[in-house]
């Protein structure tokens, strides 16, 4: 079997931890992959000093999405949104703890695009990434 | 319980050997299930040899050259022409336009007979289950030219629904517009009546006969179609060919698609006549090795009949929607066995049919996951996706055995 679906990945999809909505939130953001119909919606609370308090994800897609969302979200509380910035596609692969081909590692990135794009406004996460 | 098909209407095992990629692993100790056929099928020795041949034989540009080796280009491609008018039915090798594909062709008639024969306001009838090949065209030309456009929809079995059909056609439509074989639902619709139909209200039809001609055996007379689109790739064939039949008096008044080489007749600094039909839309050197494959193709075809195919993947198809239906929390589309091609496109419950190709895949099981370019069917089905098991005359009951234990595995991941 490809440990593209061992244990971790298969508990993260079926028991997410974070699951969910925030409401109040102070961003948020949501967007999908036409290709596959993955759709994630992210919330996140900061405090003062823009540090994360709380983030939660919701939508639906592939476990490798799901996945990559909910480990995402728990990993970024207590980080401070400077830091989120910094978040790269290898941080990802290493939560996951997986190798993916071209194809699914849209479906992987899928939240941090989400989560970036509602820390940084859409448009200057496109600047950032051209 | 489960009954393979009885009589064994094609000597498969024979027809695999014909096809090299078959014989392949995916990894060490795993054999290749290849259940894609619909997005493009494997190409048996016959085509690849073909090819080979003329590159290693004949190669040579055609209709222009004097020496022998050009003579015998333009013959080979000349007769791959006359062998696929003969395998859809018409008597006239002017009447087989070569593009690139089944999307070139349909985008040829909407840039020539299109831009030149619809005005604004003018109605083109489509369905909701097209290929965006049989959907992006029209919306391209309705923005440039104010058309409008209008879907037949379909039922909760994937059928066209008939009675929308006549009350669309009440409305005047210059265009019909609409596939033969749905990639997604299988479905099979009524082409000879519908086109009847058309006909009758005055509208022409465009058949999208891609899914359709690799499996059933097709008269492009019979069915009365004014313009059948399809692609090499998915009957054998290869990719980088495709076709475009219409009746030669449409092709005879419309204007040429794209300008230069062999689709002329005379050209001066300022001005050109076109060449006779088909070669005006032919611009510039076509594809004479993937005609070539495609004569190779339609000739390993006709030899095997069209009817066996046919019989063979029915056979496959009742067997596969059978076996599909005992595994627990599995939805099918589309209609019943008798009523659809050689596919089966499904859900699953917990499992995302990316999640379900790509343990397939760790079992050698090669299927679709996705929206198989028909993003608005998936929307009337209210899934984002689904996952799709296409079969060819080489699929076999044991494939479709191997593929219901990969979504056995796929329960078992998830459950």
């Amino acid at each position: 079997m490809d440990d593209l679906y061992r244990e971790q990945i298969i508990d993260r999809y079926k028991n997410p931890r974070s699951r969910g909505t925030l409401d109040p939130h102070d961003f948020t953001y949501e967007d999908d992959n036409p290709l596959c119909g993955d759709r994630i919606r992210i919330d996140v609370r900061v405090d003062a000093d823009d540090r994360v308090t709380a983030a939660a994800f919701s939508g639906q897609g592939c476990a490798i999405s799901q996945a990559a969302a909910d480990l995402l979200t728990e990993s970024v509380v207590g980080k401070t949104l400077d830091e989120v910035k910094q978040l790269t596609k290898d941080d990802i692969l290493e939560m996951l703890g997986i190798e993916l081909g071209p194809v699914r590692l849209k479906c992987a990135l899928l939240s941090l695009k989400v989560l970036k794009a509602g820390v940084y406004g859409i448009d200057q996460l496109e600047a950032d990434l051209a | 319980m489960h009954s393979p098909p009885a009589p064994a209407l094609l000597d498969v095992d024979r027809l695999r050997a014909e096809f090299p990629v078959l014989e392949r692993e995916t990894r060490p100790g795993v054999p290749l299930i290849y259940l894609d056929s619909a997005a493009t099928s494997q190409k048996p020795r016959a085509v690849l040899e073909a090819m080979t041949a003329f590159y290693e034989h004949q190669n040579a540009n055609i209709h222009r050259g004097i020496h022998r080796l050009a003579e015998e280009a333009t013959g080979a491609y000349e007769s791959a022409r006359r062998r696929v008018a003969a395998f859809i039915g018409t008597p006239d090798p002017a009447e087989i336009v070569f593009t690139r594909n089944a999307t070139e062709s349909i985008n040829l008639v909407a840039s020539t007979w299109g831009r030149t024969k619809l005005r604004a306001g003018d109605l083109i009838v489509l369905t909701e289950m097209e290929h965006h090949a049989n959907l992006v065209p029209w919306q391209m030309l309705a923005a440039e030219r104010g058309l409008r456009l209008a879907h037949i929809p379909i039922d909760a079995n994937g059928r066209l629904d008939a009675e929308a059909y006549r009350e669309l056609l009440s409305r005047g439509p210059r265009l019909v517009a609409f596939t033969a074989m749905s990639n997604v639902l299988g479905t099979i619709t009524p082409a000879a009546e519908m086109t009847a139909q058309a006909h009758a209200a005055g509208a022409l039809v465009l058949l999208d006969a891609a899914q359709s001609i690799p499996h059933l055996a097709t008269d492009v007379r019979a069915l009365g179609a004014d313009f059948v689109v399809f692609s090499a790739h998915k009957m054998c064939g290869p990719t980088g060919i495709g076709v475009l039949y219409a009746r030669r008096e449409l092709l005879e008044s419309m204007p040429p698609y794209q300008g230069g080489g062999d689709m002329i007749r005379r050209v001066s600094l300022h001005a050109f006549t076109p060449n006779d039909v088909p070669y005006k839309f032919e611009a510039g050197t076509p594809a004479i090795a993937e005609a070539i494959g495609l004569g190779a193709a339609v000739d390993f075809l006709d030899a095997i009949g069209m009817q066996e195919v046919q019989a063979h993947e029915a056979a496959i198809t009742e067997y596969a929607l059978d076996r599909l239906s005992e595994v627990p929390g599995l939805q099918v589309f589309g209609p019943p066995a008798a009523e659809r091609g050689g596919l089966a496109s499904f859900s699953m419950a917990d499992a995302h049919p990316h999640d379900v190709a790509q343990i397939l895949d760790s079992l050698g099981v090669a299927v679709r996951a996705g929206h198989h370019c028909a993003m608005p069917i998936h929307e009337v089905l209210g899934v984002p996706a689904t996952t799709r098991a296409s079969f060819y005359l080489y699929t076999t009951p044991g494939e479709i055995d191997r593929l219901i234990d990969g979504l056995y595995k796929v329960k078992h991941v998830f459950a």
